[in-house]
């Protein structure tokens, strides 16, 4: 703050109180000898017979505001208020903070580098851990794979063993530190009704339901021809570490009814798992990695 | 003087009333004005950009501050939530600020780069599509109200009026920006920018 702001706010504040001071000094002065002569009353009259009464304050009200001012006073000479002066014991909020985060950091340190040491799939073992680990979910992942990490539609189910990218620990550690993009291409305009039709019967059969034979018939070399192989393999099972799902298992990110698939191949999928290195850090998403670990193990 | 002088003379009173309740503003307000920690941009803040400002006026519009705050305090039980406290200087380019004080739901002062587009997409529809223990209203017609992009260089130029430095070719920009956008793609460009001139992590 500059020194001109600061000896502005100086000047008004202490003039402030000192008029405050002046105003109760000067209400609660001892009547003159002329007042006393109008007996009690100011000697205003309203209406005939209605007067106002000149009483000094009760004497706790008075004393109510000595009080404050002495509190001002005292709170000026302790905390920052007066401009640029700190005060005496010179508290300021970010200090505060940083005292907080020190205090917690040598409560949960130890706590969290403990954790750490640990391999994920020994310490998803550990209840106490994975009652932390439950909390931190709740709050980061929550709103995204559920509160019982059970998924919605565009985000997997974390609870069951069918992975998109792994599940050992460091496979899923690594999924929360950098992040996941699945990129399955939009086959939109390249697809005329008939083919989409016959290839999503395919993809219906591959995950072993009913489909209308002479469609798959067609489905099957649609998908050799637009190369969905390239991604989900010829036999559909796609590749659990790289991100491309299994076809056949009858797991769905996005919804296994023939509607639900027929919009993932027209306008194509982008699933994205955001980075939380730098929102979490290694110890928390170690923990939290253990903690969706122990949900399926 | 007696107070009868005062209490006769209503201009008088009225004069000595404003002066009494302007005291606590004029020390605690008018100096923010001045000085530099709350009218410097922190670094690598940027204006919204043109589609960014249109989600700022939907935010706006439907109401959503009077259940989201953006203003994270500096204790441990928020930055553990939402990532490093909120300064001022984050502020400068939003008038008016979108702090707001009371918090249905989560603070969002942070929120940009939180989710992905695609979930904000499925929140804003229809928040228990992924949040089921959402309380959180519905906003389906954000997808269909599409921008004209008509007013958009004026409001760019009433920002600039208040400070925010546009520059001629962002105005002159700014209809092609948002034309045929929805409503929906504004408002996402607006959350996924919030808060992240400042690195998250506490
Ligand atoms: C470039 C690689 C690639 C190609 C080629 C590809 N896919 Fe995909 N596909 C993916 C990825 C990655 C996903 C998961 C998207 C996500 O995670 O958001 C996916 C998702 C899907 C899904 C949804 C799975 C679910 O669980 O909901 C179906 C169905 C599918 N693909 C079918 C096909 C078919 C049929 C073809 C060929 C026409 C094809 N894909 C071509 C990469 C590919
Ligand atoms: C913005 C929503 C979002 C948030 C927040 C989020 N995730 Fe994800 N997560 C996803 C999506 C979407 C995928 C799938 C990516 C894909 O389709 O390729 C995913 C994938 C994953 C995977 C890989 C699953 C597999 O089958 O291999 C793990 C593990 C995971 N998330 C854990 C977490 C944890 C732990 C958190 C909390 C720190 C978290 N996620 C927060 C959206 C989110
Ligand atoms: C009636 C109060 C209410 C209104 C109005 C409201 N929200 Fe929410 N919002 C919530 C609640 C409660 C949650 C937490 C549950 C959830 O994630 O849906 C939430 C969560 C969110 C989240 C996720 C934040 C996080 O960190 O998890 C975002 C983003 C969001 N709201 C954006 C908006 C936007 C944009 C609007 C205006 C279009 C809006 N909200 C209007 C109550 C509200």
């Amino acid at each position: 703050m500059s020194g001109n702001w600061s000896l502005y706010i100086i000047i008004l504040t202490v003039v402030n109180i000192l008029g405050c001071f002046w105003i109760i000094r000067w209400t609660a002065k001892k009547k003159t000898a002329e007042e006393a002569k109008q007996g009690d009353t100011t000697g205003h009259t309203w209406d005939g017979d209605l007067q106002e009464f000149n009483n000094p304050l009760p004497r706790w009200w008075l004393w109510l505001f000595y009080i404050t001012i002495v509190f001002a006073g005292i709170y000026l000479a302790l905390y920052p208020g007066l401009g640029d002066y700190a005060g005496k014991w010179e508290w300021d909020q970010e200090s505060q903070y940083k005292q907080e985060m020190a205090a917690a950091d040598k409560k949960y340190g130890p706590l969290y580098a403990a954790y750490a040491e640990k391999p994920i799939e020994q310490l998803a073992k550990d209840k106490k851990a994975m009652a932390s680990g439950q909390r931190l979910f709740l709050n980061y992942c929550a709103t995204c794979h559920g509160s019982d990490a059970g998924g919605a539609i565009g985000f997997p189910n974390l609870s069951d063993k069918d992975w998109l990218y792994g599940g050992s620990g460091d496979q899923i550690k690594t999924s929360i530190l950098d992040g996941r993009v699945g990129a399955m291409p939009a086959l939109g305009a390249g697809l005329t009704p008939e083919r989409l039709d016959a290839i999503t019967a395919y993809v219906l059969k591959l995950s072993g339901r009913e489909a209308d034979a002479k469609q798959v018939e067609v489905g099957k070399a649609v998908y050799s021809e637009l190369a969905c192989f390239a991604c989900h393999g010829q036999d559909g099972k796609g590749n659990a570490t790289n991100g491309f799902p299994n076809l056949t298992d009858n797991v769905w990110l996005y919804g296994g009814s023939p509607g639900q698939i027929k919009e993932t191949l027209q306008k194509g999928r982008m699933g994205n798992m955001p980075a939380h290195r730098e929102f979490l850090g290694e110890q928390k998403a170690h923990l939290l990695a253990a903690y969706v670990y122990s949900l399926s193990n | 003087m007696s107070h009868e002088k005062v209490e006769t003379n209503v201009g008088l009173l009225a004069i000595l009333v404003i002066l009494v309740i302007s005291i606590g503003g004029l020390v605690e307000i008018v100096p923010l004005f001045f000085l530099k920690e709350t009218t410097e941009p922190v670094k690598g803040l940027k204006p919204y950009t043109a589609l960014q400002l249109e989600g700022r006026d939907v935010y706006i519009r439907e109401g959503c501050y009077l259940c989201h705050s953006q203003m994270i305090r500096p204790f441990r039980a928020e930055t553990e939530r939402y990532g490093h406290y909120s300064v001022a200087g984050e502020f400068v380019y939003d008038h008016p600020f979108q702090w707001g004080s009371k918090r249905t739901g989560p603070d969002l002062a942070r929120v940009g780069g939180r989710y992905s587009d695609d979930w904000h997409r499925v929140h804003l529809t229809n928040p228990r599509l992924v949040v089921p223990e959402s309380n959180m209203p519905g906003f389906p017609w954000l997808e269909e109200n599409k921008l004209t992009g008509e007013s958009t260089p004026d409001k760019l130029k009433a920002m600039r009026t208040l400070g925010v430095p546009y520059t001629d070719e962002d105005i002159a920009g700014a209809t092609a920006a948002v034309k045929d956008k929805t409503e929906m793609d504004a408002i996402i460009a607006y959350l996924q920018v919030l808060g992240t001139s400042i690195k998250a992590g506490r």
